[in-house]
């Protein structure tokens, strides 16, 4: 779409003085009439008639024209395959409810076979953004006026900077004055004087936009004024460097958030290998356990996806905690001091689970939502901004840590997991059962992993393929962090994930990798026991 | 309530075959001969399972309607499954069996470049013949293979088309996972853009391991890359389950369609079933085919993929019309050689054109690869795909890139009298079955 500046200014004066002034205009019958054809025109051929079209009925100043334009980039705008006319559409059990977009009235319904979606592309998609962003500025919710001048700040002309100057003068909130000056600043940047070039320059100062560091850097490179071209270049490093230590910033959290994937995972492991000393290679499919339970979680409560999660955590700890306690009554128990067996008999199981994923919920992927508060980021600033899924990741791993190490340190059954993991004959002979406390250990490590499979559901795929990539990585953690000690694995983790995320960059994701590999192979030659080895008679029996 | 998708329907399948069989003998079909085996070489476990299960069950349902129909040359036509468990060696060993032990007389299967790559040595020997029903990498052409996924220039050419002239894309980010598909195709399309006069420091090119999960870093790089202030686009050959992950950061990280547009090769309708599309909205694929597309055909096609499943919410893809265009082809390459006889249907099948389900036709080309029409498609909201631009005709299938170096000068024709899957138009030397690994 190529629109010349001219004429979108002249859209801009009639927007701002229609939303402004002449809504009582827009209630006439015929002004209907108009606005009808113009959103019948939405369900043109081809991209350009119905860019037209958005444009037309954003220039409209028809009281829905920003329902319309919404449902038309929110894809609930439908036309009928018989007829051809354009409605307002919410998916119902087994159908559509429609409603007239003209005069929102309802409009009976439809089944999935009558109705299609009017497609747009991409471009028209930006174009309707902008367009209700600019009907935005000048509404009474603060919320919807941030939004505004954000989606301008990206794409800013000189009408919409005419349009802020004004605004900006009776704006209360003082955030979305700073970002009203970032527009105004922006286009100033363009202006033929040098001086107001120079005072726009200063407006700008300490904001590190992608958009501001790009304008600044074009004018530090071409500008005709040597003292303009000076003072750019004196922002554009000032920008940089800042850039650069918020990508430090963000690279640390990046790695903690994976180190807190890695630490989550590692934990049922800590316990089941750190502790008990088993190698159960069907971790992994415990963590799958917990996955799929949130899955099931949220298909028996399809109206509460936001507090879904809440129940499937003790849910998935159960399931998983039980088949723990089944596979440790069923299987380890007889291996006990027989690793390999263990080892092989374990492997066994984990494609055993697998294929019974399979089979009950078929190969393919299942859908787990992320309840809405968990979605978005934090914007810290406009080059450094924490999602929030991670942050939850983060605060649950920290959570399950602090929670393992009271039951360890503060619980009867701790003490008994910690009497039978350093003499098992002793503690066996002041009247622990230790043949109890075993597959209640292996049942926690069991529990902890379906913890980590709840987390999982959130970042990755739920399929029964999920496990795998993270048995390997679980191992070594624990391996790294020392085995049988928790702290380890906290601080195993989290080191990890930082040093995979500060190699990723410099030499990419296969590369670094591998080098994380053969650094923990190098430093298990050097300390065979880990970062924090255990102490005392457990460890020298090994 | 949790569905029991498969075990159930699946024994449903084999009741009702089996007593469509039963039909068979005392009804039109004349079984006196023995059936028409049909080979199918699909992994039913492992990683791979979650795409190649439904190819499995689509040669099924083909053979199915094809027997409704009174079979083939008045033959019941008989599907042979096996299992090749995702692992590569074990498809060879499967793929001998079938044509050695089972004797089939067609084989449709295989997903993964390296699967093909692995059964080829023994389709060659045996003289068998193999459907490949997948988008691949190319530089490829073998007389015992029919490639009915897209060559690069039927997707990943004309992707980068669109995203060139119609979007004003400058700079370009490549992203895949690390082995043979992507790497090829980025070399394709590295050496493209590079002609079309993009510069080095405007191309990013990035590969990570098979399943990647954690992609903050790689997304705030690629964000970093587009902040630039020109118009970046990502190209993406990231394969299978690291899509979900993948699309699920960029969401997170606030990159969206608008600001830097994702094109992929292997995210279809089939991948987006497992992930909450709302934040995927208007990003593209690139596919001969999309389940969206609202043909007489292709209404008719989901209909019976629907009956054939039970379930009406289960998805069609690109690489099942693949497989009904190939099973078609084959079916009437047959006919006209009036045998199943291996050599005979690599003969009369070039030059064989049956409908699409697009509203076009798709004809076997000599070089065994099939014209076939390229869509981009945006992604709505319920995980379909919206089409907003198509190649004006069908492409037909280049088996050598016009655009590496080393295969400029090489084409493939397995008509007589060339009869050369490696043809070197320069030095006029027929190299032979030279796959260039």
């Amino acid at each position: 779409m190529r629109i010349n500046v001219g004429y979108w200014r002249f859209i801009g004066m009639i927007l701002a003085t229609l939303l402004i002034g002449a809504p009582a205009l827009a209630q006439q019958p015929d002004a209907d009439a108009e606005f009808a054809e113009q959103v019948a025109a939405l369900n043109a051929r081809s991209f350009d008639e119905k860019a037209a079209a958005a444009q037309a009925i954003a220039d409209s100043g028809h009281p829905r024209a920003s329902t319309v334009l919404q449902a038309l980039i929110d894809s609930r705008l439908y036309f009928r395959v018989s007829g051809g006319d354009v409605v307002l559409a919410e998916p119902t059990d087994g159908g559509f409810a429609l409603t007239d977009p003209v005069t929102g009235k309802e409009a009976g319904t439809a089944t999935q076979y009558e109705v299609r979606r009017v497609v747009i592309n991409n471009a028209i998609r930006g174009q309707v953004r902008d367009l209700i962003a600019r009907a935005g500025l000048t509404s009474a919710d603060a919320e919807v006026r941030r939004d505004a001048v954000r989606q301008l700040l990206s794409n800013p002309d000189p009408a919409v900077a005419e349009q802020v100057a004004t605004l900006i003068k009776d704006e209360p909130k003082a955030d979305i004055r700073r970002d009203m000056a970032l527009v105004l600043g922006l286009s100033r940047l363009g202006s033929g004087d040098p001086a107001e070039r120079l005072r726009a320059l200063d407006a700008l100062r300490g904001s590190l936009a992608d958009r501001v560091r790009n304008q600044v850097r074009e004018l530090a490179a071409n500008d005709p004024d040597e003292r303009v071209r000076q003072q750019a270049g004196a922002m554009l490093s000032n920008i940089e460097d800042k850039r650069q230590l918020w990508g430090l910033a963000e690279q640390v959290f990046f790695g903690l958030s994976m180190g807190s994937v890695l630490m989550l995972a590692a934990f049922g492991l800590a316990i089941t290998f750190g502790v008990m000393g088993v190698i159960n290679m069907a971790h992994g499919e415990l963590i799958m356990i917990g996955a799929y339970t949130t899955y099931v979680v949220q298909l028996l409560m399809p109206n509460h996806i936001d507090y879904s999660i809440m129940v499937a955590i003790p849910a998935a700890f159960l399931v998983a905690g039980a088949f723990g306690v089944a596979i440790e009554r069923g299987v380890i128990r007889f291996l006990y001091g027989r690793p390999l067996e263990t080892l092989l008999a374990t492997f066994g199981l984990s494609l055993i689970l697998q294929q019974l994923v399979r089979t009950v919920f078929s190969p393919l992927n299942r859908q787990v939502s992320s309840p809405a508060w968990m979605s978005g980021s934090i914007e810290v600033n406009a080059a450094f901004s924490l999602t929030l899924n991670r942050l939850y990741v983060i605060a649950f791993a920290l959570l399950v840590f602090f929670a393992l190490l009271a039951i360890f340190k503060r619980t009867t059954l701790g003490l008994r997991v910690r009497a039978v993991s350093q003499n098992r004959a002793m503690a066996r002979a002041v009247g622990v059962s230790s043949s109890r406390i075993d597959s209640l250990t292996f049942g926690l490590g069991a529990g902890v992993a379906g913890l980590a499979g709840v987390a999982l559901s959130q970042l990755t795929n739920v399929g029964p393929n999920l496990g795998q990539g993270y048995i390997v990585d679980s191992f070594l953690v624990v391996v790294f962090g020392g085995v049988g000690n928790l702290w380890g694995t906290l601080v195993g983790g989290l080191s990890l994930g930082v040093l995979n995320k500060f190699l990723e960059p410099q030499t990419g994701a296969v590369l670094a990798k591998v080098l994380v590999l053969v650094f923990i192979i190098l430093f298990i030659q050097k300390r065979p026991q880990g970062l924090f080895p255990q102490r005392g008679r457990a460890a020298s029996e090994g | 309530m949790i569905k029991l998708n498969c075990i159930p329907r699946q024994v449903a399948h084999v009741v009702a075959a089996g007593a469509l069989a039963m039909a068979g003998f005392s009804g039109q079909v004349a079984a006196q001969e023995d059936p028409i085996k049909v080979g199918v070489l699909h992994s039913l476990s492992g990683t791979m399972a979650i795409s190649e299960t439904a190819l499995k069950e689509t040669i099924e349902m083909l053979v199915e309607q094809q027997n409704e129909e009174g079979g083939l040359l008045g033959r019941e036509l008989e599907p042979v499954v096996v299992d090749p468990a995702s692992d590569w060696p074990r498809f060879a060993e499967q793929a001998r069996q079938l044509l050695e032990d089972e004797e089939v007389d067609v084989v449709f299967g295989t997903w993964t470049s390296v699967s093909r790559k692995s059964v080829l040595p023994v389709f060659e020997e045996l003289n068998g013949l193999l459907f490949y029903p997948v988008q691949y990498e190319g530089e490829e052409s073998s007389e015992n293979v029919f490639y009915l996924g897209a060559a690069p220039n039927q997707q990943a050419i004309p992707a980068v088309d669109y995203l060139m002239n119609e979007v004003g894309v400058e700079r370009w980010a490549l992203l895949g996972t690390d082995y043979v598909y992507p790497r090829t195709t980025n070399k394709i399309l590295e050496q493209y853009l590079k002609d079309a006069g993009v510069a080095d420091e405007d191309i990013m090119i990035n590969y990570t391991p098979f399943g990647h999960s954690d992609w903050q870093s790689i997304v705030s790089d690629v964000r970093d890359f587009g902040s630039q202030g020109k118009k970046t686009a990502v190209v993406s050959t990231i394969n299978g389950d690291a899509n979900v992950p993948f699309y699920t950061e960029l969401g997170n990280q606030g990159v969206t369609a608008s600001d830097i547009p994702v094109v992929a090769f292997s995210v279809g309708e089939q991948e987006l079933a497992g992930i909450d599309t709302e934040p995927l909205v208007g990003h593209l694929a690139a596919w001969n085919y999309f389940m969206s597309v609202p043909t007489q055909e292709n209404l008719e096609f989901i209909q019976s993929w629907h009956e054939f499943k039970g379930d009406t919410d289960a998805v069609t893809n690109d690489p099942m019309e693949a497989h009904y265009i190939g099973f078609n082809m084959w079916v009437e390459a047959v006919r006209r050689a009036g045998t199943t006889d291996v050599d005979a249907v690599k003969e009369s099948i070039i030059g064989v054109s049956v409908p699409n389900l697009t509203g076009g036709y798709a004809t076997m080309m000599p070089n065994h690869h099939a014209t076939k029409p390229v869509m981009i498609g945006e992604i709505q909201p319920d995980g379909q795909f919206a089409v907003v631009w198509e190649t004006p005709g069908e492409v037909p299938g280049d088996a050598w890139s016009d655009y590496l170096p080393e295969s400029a000068d090489i084409i493939a024709s397995w008509r007589k009298p060339l009869l050369c899957g490696n043809y070197n138009v320069e030095t006029g030397e027929c190299s032979g079955q030279n796959y260039g690994d």
